[in-house]
């Protein structure tokens, strides 16, 4: 700590000698803004909370204004001048790593956002040209694209005439899910596949039902198992115990 | 009337649209909605919010837990200040969209839920109030 509380006062000093108090914003400053965003976005790391990052900044004023009583103590219009002027840099300097340290918060959240995109949407294959595509959570349009040009992708890959999406990790089908799946469910057809939707459970059933969604054109079964027989039926194949 | 502490959630984007489910989930498990019920308020709810978004340019939704006589409900008001609907009874109509959606978000949304209220003034702002009773 002490070494980085000289290294800040040093850059203080420096851009303080020759620059601008009121304009932090400078290039005099870049040596203390770096310092400081340095310090912030470590801390952000660290888990510390942006009130203790700033407080390295806040820390020094008591240090700063005793320093300038002893300097101006007489001259009052002085003292009290040169105090605003101290506060007024100390303030924005405390601020700005509270600023660097939201954006570094909000890097990670665009960073993990980025990792969930890519997460969880395999097209695996059951049987030779039977696919299945199971979807786990929030269908928002980002994912939701990324999943069908996946699919379209494997019916070429894998010549499947059959792809089974398992909505069982979908806690919510609305109109917009529904539209995407209808979508998905178009988009394959014309390439020859056959989708089955499956996983669709009775609270969902009820909804989409209230909702008026029309699945009507669209083979769907409750279970993945029973999606999975329908395919092997269309392709000629059964299941039987050896 | 309302009991327990009424919560406010904003409304501005997709990813808002997620928060609204989880929070109106949560409530409805928490007043003791069976699965069907829960199902359906928090669908509901992901429509409006979704409205709120696309048609409304953002706005808020309000969660209240009510309780009148034995039964215990869920009512959410969501709110923008967008460009109002001009015609409410042929936005309500399944079918009817002025975006690229399938146009059943509203129809839908009043068929899931127990009660359903909407005002709408063009160029202030539209208000859509929704209740769901347990039982």
């Amino acid at each position: 700590m002490q070494p980085l509380a000289r290294e800040f006062i040093a850059a203080v000093r420096e851009a303080a000698r020759d620059g601008e108090l009121g304009d932090t914003t400078r290039a005099e400053w870049s040596r203390t803004r770096d310092l400081l965003a340095d310090l912030s976005r470590e801390r952000a790391a660290q888990g510390f909370s942006p009130t203790e990052t700033a407080t390295f900044v806040f820390s020094f004023k008591q240090a700063i204004f005793k320093r300038l009583r002893s300097e101006f103590g007489s001259d009052a219009e002085t003292l009290a001048e040169e105090t605003w002027t101290a506060t007024e840099l100390f303030d924005k300097l405390g601020l700005y790593t509270a600023e660097i340290y939201q954006k570094a918060r909000e890097e990670v959240i665009v960073r993990q956002q980025q990792e969930m995109l890519e997460l969880s949407t395999p097209v695996v294959e059951l049987w030779h040209g039977i696919l299945a595509l199971p979807l786990i959570g929030t269908l928002d349009s980002n994912r939701t694209q990324i999943v069908m040009q996946n699919l379209l992708e494997a019916i070429v890959a894998k010549s499947a005439g059959i792809a089974i999406i398992d909505i069982t990790g979908v806690p919510t089908v609305d109109t917009l899910v529904a539209q995407h799946l209808l979508k998905t469910v178009a988009a394959a057809r014309l390439m020859g596949a056959e989708c089955i939707i499956s996983g669709i459970r009775p609270q969902i059933a009820q909804t989409i039902i209230h909702l008026g969604v029309d699945l009507g054109g669209v083979l769907t079964k409750a279970t993945l198992a029973d999606a999975f027989q329908v395919a092997l039926r269309k392709k000629g194949l059964a299941v039987a115990k050896g | 009337m309302v009991v327990g502490k009424a919560s406010e959630i904003r409304v501005a984007s997709q990813d808002d649209v997620v928060v609204v489910r989880q929070a109106v989930r949560a409530r409805a498990v928490e007043i003791g909605l069976n699965l069907v019920d829960q199902t359906k308020i928090v669908t509901a709810a992901s429509e409006l919010a979704r409205n709120t978004v696309v048609y409304g340019g953002g706005g808020t939704v309000l969660l209240e837990s009510l309780l009148d006589g034995g039964r215990r409900g869920l009512r959410l008001t969501f709110e923008d200040r967008g460009p109002g609907i001009t015609d409410i009874e042929k936005a309500m109509q399944d079918g009817y969209t002025t975006g690229v959606g399938l146009g059943l978000g509203l129809g839908g949304a009043r068929r899931l839920v127990s009660e359903f209220h909407i005002t709408s003034r063009p160029g202030e702002g539209t208000q859509v109030r929704v209740t769901k009773w347990n039982g």
